[in-house]
């Protein structure tokens, strides 16, 4: 029970263990240099993260230093960077736990940089853009856009495709793929991952519009299975089952083994929802409706 | 550069790429094998059919071909595209049943500690590897022991 104590209060304790080196990649397309390392003393306390790290240099030791970030809970995906040689998020890696006395933190590979630790990801976004992310219905464009009523989808449907809609779309994945590292124009974990999303949506009927767009030499086929996509997401999305399973997919239907899915019905009467009791009443708006 | 600015750097790794990137598992670099010994084996087809091409030379020109490349040194790169052959066959068919979405799991919520395809693969991978080692030890025994 003391034991017990005394760790729970060491978590919180604002002693610095250790100073280690952060060895940070800068680069600036306005001062004409070429890319270069630059090493930072960093104090480290009990549950500081790689995120925390960079912070410090930049209040204390060098304003000029640039990275994305935002939530800093893992869940915006903002703040992938190369650290010690693999793809990580840094607001989820702890600098004690990397066991490391130096820090090498560098852009995501396989991407542009455009300034120090901030990559390009405007190709990776385009790729998205490109496999149709997004639920496409043939009904009336009127009936779904703006939405007149619920899809009805049961949960076993859902399962299908929930764990690829957790994708934060944090490009993890692009850095570590051994294919995205020779290849351009290869699509990519994600991409593929999110066309298996959408294609095994219920709501959706756009899987031969994808097919179109699946079925080129930059598709799912050059893909061989390293695995690395899935083994640096930061939020267990399994990438590189998406893409077999969208390989699978594609083969089975297009030989007649694998019959379409079922089409969720647009739900025909509007749900009753019913307040449970003790839920007090919402305040009012504070800006009127127009 | 004239205005003091430099373009953005690609940051691609490159074929280095392919060969480190971090600590990775087996598979990464059984994806990196199945690229070098697929390169091998087409070499080696092209070679192959280079050699053969003596035959319509006449028989003379054939023997005297069959006899240079009966050298040890040939065997043991002939051996060595046997070697190549075994991985790569059995590495594809690995990921030939993976593809089909055998032996990878279903999509599921991910909890933590998650369990990703890549896990769920590995008994697979083990067994065409043990596979891949008996024919290679198999075929060392023709090449080197029975074939001489």
């Amino acid at each position: 029970m003391a034991d017990q104590k005394e760790q729970e209060t060491s978590v919180f304790t604002e002693e610095v263990i250790k100073e280690v080196i952060f060895r940070v990649h800068r680069f600036s397309p306005d001062d004409g240099k070429p890319p270069r390392m630059q090493d930072y003393k960093v104090p480290v306390k009990r549950g500081m993260t790689v995120l925390d790290g960079l912070h410090y240099i930049r209040d204390n030791l060098d304003s000029t230093l640039s990275y994305r970030f935002s939530c800093r809970m893992a869940i915006c995906g903002s703040c992938g960077m190369f650290i010690n040689n693999l793809p990580r998020l840094a607001c989820k890696t702890q600098i004690l736990e990397l066991e490391a006395d130096t820090i090498e933190v560098k852009p995501l590979p396989n991407y542009e940089v455009i300034k120090d630790l901030v990559p390009d990801l405007s190709d990776f976004f385009e790729k998205h853009r490109s496999v149709m992310p997004y639920l496409i219905r043939e009904e009336e464009e009127e009936k779904i856009d703006p939405p007149t009523n619920e899809f009805l989808q049961t949960p076993d449907e859902l399962e299908r495709f929930l764990q690829f809609a957790y994708c934060t779309k944090c490009g993890l994945c692009l850095a570590g793929c051994p294919t995205v590292a020779t290849d351009k124009v290869f699509l990519g974990p994600m991409a593929l991952a999110q066309a298996f999303r959408y294609n095994s949506d219920t709501r959706d009927q756009g899987f031969e519009k994808r097919l179109e767009l699946l079925c080129v030499p930059e598709g799912p086929w050059r893909c061989h299975f390293a695995g690395s996509c899935s083994e640096v997401c930061p939020k267990g999305v399994d990438p590189a089952l998406g893409v077999q399973l969208l390989k699978g997919q594609i083969v089975f239907t297009k030989l007649g083994l694998k019959k379409p899915h079922k089409i969720a019905p647009l739900a025909t009467e509007k749900p009753e929802a019913k307040r449970r009791p003790g839920i007090p009443e919402a305040p009012p708006r504070t800006v009127k409706k127009e | 550069m004239a205005n003091g600015t430099i373009s953005k750097p690609e940051n691609r790794l490159g074929i280095v790429g392919w060969f480190y990137a971090g600590s990775f598992s087996f598979e990464r670099y059984a994806y990196i094998l199945h690229r070098i010994t697929g390169l091998g084996i087409l070499l080696y087809f092209l070679l192959h059919i280079f050699g053969s091409s003596a035959r319509i030379s006449g028989q003379s020109s054939w023997e005297s071909l069959m006899h240079f490349l009966g050298k040890p040194i040939f065997v043991a790169g002939e051996y060595l595209v046997f070697i190549a052959f075994c991985f790569h066959a059995m590495n594809g068919i690995r990921l030939i049943l993976g593809e089909l979405g055998f032996s990878i799991g279903k999509p599921g919520r991910p909890v933590y500690p998650y369990r990703i395809s890549l896990n769920r693969q590995r008994p697979l991978l083990v067994v065409f590897m043990i596979i891949a080692v008996i024919f290679i030890l198999l075929g060392g025994y023709d090449f080197f022991i029975a074939g001489h």
